[in-house]
């Protein structure tokens, strides 16, 4: 039988390797924007592999437009051989998840809703069940320039799975040179899978009551993973002080601020990269990365 | 009861926002329902008082008891998560990535492993100016926001008494806590943004959302930040057969009012007038189909 393990491990190992997620809780705060810069003036120095981890809406691609190869996503289902099964049951009850339907006819299976834990397979008593594979989404590698190279993990529309894409993107990254990762808004299994294996978490906010809510959950999740986090705080009009009291609390530093522009916003929204237009935005970014690879060698308890 | 959802896709683009406006605003008897519960901020703007809570468990998860396991590791082979680790001699469960499945407990020659209930989160029920609202906290780091969703929704509609319509905050994405929250669904209200990545992303949204068939309309929120954009969307809105209700102007009142942890609608000014209009066309939808 194939090993269908894979599909939720990662194997970094690498040493002297860093790996940066852009989180936020909240959507929309400029993630994307920080990343993107921040791997766009790094690549003029070095090479560097930039993940997108926002599966479900992944949008880097949009600012390094090149040709990549892609590779489907699977996940396995469990297939029901007719002639085998007697329809005892044994799979629909042991399955915590609802996939699998006991009729008086036969056992209907719902895509959507399994896990793919290999379950049913293990207690069908008539070895019914074999496990076939089902593409739920995409992964696409390109080269933007010599020394980027970008990651792009899509979840099909209409699919629930995002953690089994998210784990193939990263492993799609798994190789040498420090690694940039774009991961997706909220707090549950979509940011746990992204920020697992990684070294530091640099957190956009935004300076409203809506960005510091959102800011302390995602410093939560980032907690559990004893993962060090740096803010950078996006559209900072100077009413920032909630957000400095909270990072002053855990003790998280401040690196950067970003003011918000009616001009930048606009080169933002047409799939412009500022630190491109802008030396002094390059260099701003460049620092980010080098505080944010500083922070990484943190040790949090 | 008319169920409408408020969606983007791209997070940031002005849900809660809207939800909140429309809320306040809506000449209706409304219940409303914040489900973006990964990141739920709608009571923010909503003055929600008198909040009662109840625990949520999502999916139970595994627990190994070192007393009885004897280390031979064959629910760490036979886990699919990655969700049990040597701990010395014994193995142990990382609980962020247990899923619950019960395949360790099923393997396990020494049963020492077995399924327990998990607090996953809080379910609230609060009093708002603008009706009740159904809202929700999903711990951090816990899986299940799905199934937290349709708790949330659930809660909303036991509650409804005679409510006309029930508001829906949306979550952002096309995965799972969005189905849960387009399922059932009679308008969806899609708000975009000027931006390459709200496009791209309400181009993604709109395929998931036809699978449950409700009705679609496009916002355009901060429409004058990049005309040419704004004018792409349109387009492809018009291309999509989907109605533009209305497109509400970038707006410094907008960051003031949510500031000040309310409704934009309080206060006059370009963006409230946009969206009073926008409530008007939404009570029209709403007496055409009661």
């Amino acid at each position: 039988m194939q090993n269908t393990k894979t599909a939720h491990s990662n194997n970094w190992s690498e040493e002297n390797v860093t790996r940066i997620v852009v989180a936020s809780g909240k959507g929309g705060t400029g993630k994307t924007l920080v990343a993107a810069n921040m791997a766009w003036a790094v690549s003029e120095q070095q090479t560097i592999t930039l993940v997108d981890c926002d599966v479900e809406e992944p949008n880097v691609h949009l600012f390094f437009p090149s040709e990549g190869t892609q590779v489907p996503v699977c996940q396995t289902i469990p297939q029901i051989d007719a002639e085998k099964c007697t329809n005892c049951g044994a799979c629909g009850e042991f399955c915590q998840y609802g996939a699998l339907l006991i009729t008086p006819e036969k056992v209907i299976v719902n895509p959507s809703l399994c896990h793919a834990c290999g379950g049913c397979r293990l207690v069908c008593p008539e070895d019914a069940i074999t496990e076939v594979p089902r593409e739920i989404g995409t992964v696409t590698t390109s080269k933007p320039s010599d020394s980027l190279t970008l990651i792009t993990g899509r979840l099909k529309e209409g699919e629930v799975a995002a953690p089994p894409v998210i784990s193939a993107t990263k492993d799609a990254a798994s190789t040498n040179g420090d690694v940039i990762i774009d991961g997706p808004p909220g707090t549950s299994c979509p940011v746990i899978e992204t920020m697992e294996d990684t070294d530091v978490c640099i957190m956009v906010t935004e300076p409203t009551p809506f960005g510091l809510h959102d800011l302390k959950l995602a410093v939560g999740v980032a907690k559990q993973f004893k993962i060090p986090s740096l803010v950078v705080i996006n559209r900072s009009d100077g009413s920032d002080t909630d957000i400095l009291s909270f990072c002053n609390e855990e003790e998280i530093p401040i690196v950067l601020k970003i003011p918000f522009s009616r001009e930048w916003a606009k080169i933002q929204g047409t799939g412009h990269l500022i630190a491109a237009q802008d030396p002094t935005w390059r260099d701003a970014f460049l620092n980010l990365f080098t505080q944010a690879k500083e922070r990484a060698e943190v040790k949090l308890c | 009861m008319l169920k409408i959802a408020i969606l983007s896709g791209k997070g940031g683009t002005g849900k809660t926002m809207l939800s909140a406006a429309l809320a306040d605003i809506l000449p209706v008897k409304r219940i409303i329902a914040d489900a973006d519960v990964d990141a739920a901020n709608l009571s923010i703007l909503l003055e929600a008082k008198d909040t009662t809570s109840k625990p949520y468990f999502g999916l139970p998860c595994a627990v190994i008891d070192p007393d009885l396991c004897t280390g031979c590791g064959i629910c760490a082979e036979a886990c699919r998560f990655n969700a049990i680790i040597p701990n010395g001699d014994v193995y142990t469960v990382r609980p962020i990535k247990c899923e619950g499945c019960n395949v360790c407990v099923y393997v396990c020659p020494a049963e020492a492993a077995s399924l327990v209930m998990k607090e996953n989160g809080t379910l609230y029920l609060s009093q708002t100016p603008s009706g009740v609202l159904s809202h929700a906290e999903l711990f951090a780091g816990s899986g299940t926001s799905g199934l937290l969703v349709t708790e949330v929704k659930k809660q909303a509609e036991a509650n409804s008494e005679d409510s006309e319509v029930l508001i829906i905050d949306g979550p952002p994405g096309i995965g799972c806590p969005l189905i849960a929250t387009v399922s059932g669904v009679d308008l969806v209200i899609i708000v975009a943004e000027p931006s390459l990545s709200s496009l791209h992303d309400i181009e993604r949204l709109v395929t998931v959302c036809r699978q449950f068939n409700p009705v679609m309309t496009g916002v355009i929120n901060k429409y004058d930040l990049s005309p040419e954009t704004t004018e792409q969307i349109e387009k492809w809105y018009r291309q999509e057969d989907i109605s533009i209700i209305g497109k509400i102007p970038f707006d410094s009142e907008v960051l003031t009012s949510v500031r000040n942890c309310l409704p934009v609608t309080r206060q006059q000014s370009p963006a409230s007038d946009a969206i009073r209009a926008i409530a008007g066309k939404v009570k029209d939808y709403l007496d055409e189909h009661e």
